[in-house]
């Protein structure tokens, strides 16, 4: 079975392009009413000084051009450049920056979800295990990240460990809980007749794991790496913030949250920024998926990988 | 065989890969600048590995250790420099305390919090003479002294950057939150523009030129010095000390940190003398280590530093023991500290390397004391850019 075989069959078919374009259209038309209900807004607070049409209360959130800018000027600010004198535009440093964080994150997300999975597994196997991890687990998702952060950039400073590994670090310790809650309940999904039958043969506990319950976990398992991939992200996000570390979203957001009064655009724009870096790794992760299906199915059907 | 479990791993792995093609340019950056372009100081038998932890991001107000690497100062005393930028959660002198970094830079009465809590740290070079703190109000309101915030709505910074301002309410008859409504600020200066509050924080260098850098929505024009105006903390009284270096005390006695410490200060204090000199070309830096930042907005910042830097009548860097007394005594007034310090077996500040420091650089020629510097005027652009 080579790469190029797989690939070849997981191109895309013309459902799918028409399944994408559907998707492709849905996304403008939401992106548009959300732009809509922002200048509506924005509109009706400036004909009725911030209050609710008809009424002495206030809205809850002003609409000066100051507090919500245009949409257009958020768009524009994209185009300009991100410094006098520089040629590299916002759009650009955004771009950059994102690609910064998106590096962090994703190794964040790669061993928080090998952590998940190994954790799942443990608890799989030893119920003592589950018992005495859980807990811990569950706990573990109360402590507020920005508490969290400095602590983990501090001992990562003592080690040598880098500013950009600690913040990896902070992405990890988001990630790993939802894939290690839902790869149990994947594990623990088949049903009691399958694995007495499994029994039945003598099958090893690995085996067992291997064939039937890994298997009966794809559907639980997507579902926490998308979660987990979006997840990485902000974590990545708030740990570059927390610790200061320099040439990702994180620290665009911090900088243009302290200019906020004289250039709001630029801090909505970065923002956008963050929210497309999530989506961007949520369809990564979707396109993955959609790719795993593929394969299984055909293999499913009987028809052997090797050699297609 | 079947590899049906193979899948996920595969998928793990493409997408490790991918991650791995995509952060090429990241992943192993440490949050320090590149840069420095002294060729390596040829008299140096070792050259020091010393990282210098900042309070926040890149701007003017830390130019003088950015210009003293760009310009070689750093390596001409033989220390290889990493300056480590601070972020929203760093404490710097908990970094130092920690060993994370070597020094680092703090406002006097925050340091002070610190070490009453049993972090050893000492006050080597006490870079900024005075406070940058001002409570800015919009000059409709009235508010020309501390005694006028009472009745007002008056936004505070908190997390220990607003005890000059409490104290000078205090000592003019204004108690603080009773006599007035204390508002939390957030880092712009929104709040102000909006009406929200009716006097806010504001670092000369920073939050106040933000307002001169606004459109004022009655003019169209950008707001005026005119529309507003300002309460000076080092005018009322209760100006409290600002950027210092702190060094880590237990570590003096180590004649190594000892002799590489008056090296830190000297090449630092000679970065900041550059500065003095060569407001342009410190800007420039500035913005060369940070994309983001607006030209004339830095230039401002460069100028009020500078200002608060020279003259220094005593020697750059040297402690005012008339200011720091009253940057004590305001600390203890406001509860911020239980007793002054000085009382334990450790001391908090001394004169005694930068004093050598000063020698040093008396000894190449430069002015520790900018007697003749005088500020200029700069152009601020919307958006301070």
């Amino acid at each position: 079975m080579t790469a190029v075989a797989r690939l070849g069959r997981s191109l895309p078919t013309r459902d799918g392009v028409r399944r994408s374009l559907r998707g492709a259209v849905a996304g403008l038309v939401a992106l548009a009413g959300v732009v809509a209900v922002w200048e509506g807004y924005k509109w009706m607070g400036g004909h009725t000084d911030d209050h609710w049409p008809g009424t002495s209360f206030g809205l809850p959130v002003r609409t000066n051009d100051l507090v919500m800018p245009h949409a257009n000027e958020i768009w524009g600010s994209l185009w300009d450049p991100v410094q006098r004198g520089r040629s590299q535009t916002l759009a650009g440093f955004l771009f950059q920056s994102a690609r910064f964080t998106f590096s962090e994150a994703a190794l964040g997300f790669v061993i928080g979800t090998i952590i998940g999975l190994a954790l799942a597994v443990l608890m799989l196997r030893f119920s003592t295990a589950e018992r005495g991890l859980m807990p811990w687990i569950n706990i573990s998702q109360t402590v507020p990240l920005i508490a969290l952060a400095p602590i983990i950039v501090t001992w990562g400073r003592g080690t040598a460990l880098s500013d950009t590994q600690a913040v990896s670090i902070i992405a990890t310790y988001l990630t790993f809980f939802p894939v290690a809650v839902n790869a149990l309940q994947g594990l623990q999904s088949p049903d009691q007749a399958d694995l007495e039958l499994m029994r039945s043969y003598a099958s090893p506990w690995r085996h067992t794991l291997w064939k039937l319950r890994v298997p009966a976990a794809r559907p639980y398992l997507f579902p926490a790496f998308k979660l987990a991939a979006t997840l990485s992200v902000v974590g990545a996000i708030v740990g570059e913030i927390s610790a200061g570390v320099k040439g990702g979203l994180g620290r665009a957001v911090l900088n243009f949250a302290t200019i906020y009064s004289t250039g709001p655009e630029k801090l909505y724009a970065s923002v956008l920024a963050a929210a497309l870096l999530g989506l961007f790794v949520f369809a990564l992760v979707s396109i993955v998926e959609r790719f795993v299906d593929r394969n299984q199915i055909h293999n499913s059907n009987g028809s052997s990988g090797a050699g297609a | 065989m079947n590899k049906k479990w193979m899948m996920p791993v595969a998928a793990l792995l493409a997408f490790s890969l991918l991650a791995a093609a995509c952060g090429d340019s990241g992943s192993s950056s440490a949050p320090a600048d590149t840069g420095g372009d002294g060729s390596g100081a040829s008299d140096c038998s070792t050259v020091n590995d010393v990282s210098l932890q900042l309070q926040w991001v890149t701007q003017s107000q830390f130019a003088g250790y950015y210009a003293a690497k760009d310009k070689g100062f750093y390596n001409d005393f033989c220390l290889n420099v990493t300056i480590v930028e601070g972020g929203v959660d760093i404490v710097p002198q908990q970094q130092l305390a920690s060993g994370a970094v070597d020094y680092a830079v703090s406002w006097v009465p925050k340091a002070l919090v610190s070490r009453e809590e049993g972090l050893k740290i000492i006050d080597v070079a006490q870079v900024f003479q005075r406070s940058g703190t001002l409570q800015v109000s919009f000059a409709d309101k009235g508010i020309n002294g501390p005694a006028d915030l009472k009745g007002k709505k008056v936004g505070s910074w908190g997390f220990g950057n607003e005890f000059e301002m409490l104290a000078g309410q205090r000592r003019n008859g204004v108690e603080p939150g009773v006599d007035n409504e204390i508002v939390q600020q957030s880092f712009d200066m929104l709040a102000l523009i909006n009406g929200e509050i009716d006097a806010a924080q504001a670092m000369r260098y920073n939050e106040y030129a933000q307002v001169l850098e606004t459109t004022n929505p009655a003019t169209g024009e950008l707001f005026q010095p005119s529309d507003l105006s300002v309460i000076d903390w080092n005018d009322v009284g209760t100006a409290m000390l600002q950027d210092a270096i702190w060094a880590d005390e237990t570590k003096l006695g180590d004649s190594n940190y000892a002799d590489q410490t008056t090296r830190f200060v000297a090449a630092s204090l000679q970065g900041w003398a550059y500065c003095r000199d060569n407001l342009n070309e410190c800007v420039d830096i500035v913005l060369a280590n940070s994309p983001v930042l607006g030209k004339s907005h830095m230039t401002w910042q460069m100028n009020e530093i500078n200002n608060l830097i020279w003259p220094s009548p005593a020697g750059v860097g040297m402690i005012d023991d008339a200011l720091w007394n009253q940057t004590i005594d305001v600390a203890v007034s406001e509860g911020v500290l239980s007793g002054p310090p000085d009382s334990g077996a450790f001391q908090t500040k001394t004169n005694f390397y930068v004093e050598a420091a000063n020698k040093l650089l008396k000894d190449k020629g430069v002015d520790v004391v900018g007697n003749d510097w005088k500020p200029i005027d700069v152009t601020l652009n919307p958006g301070g850019e």
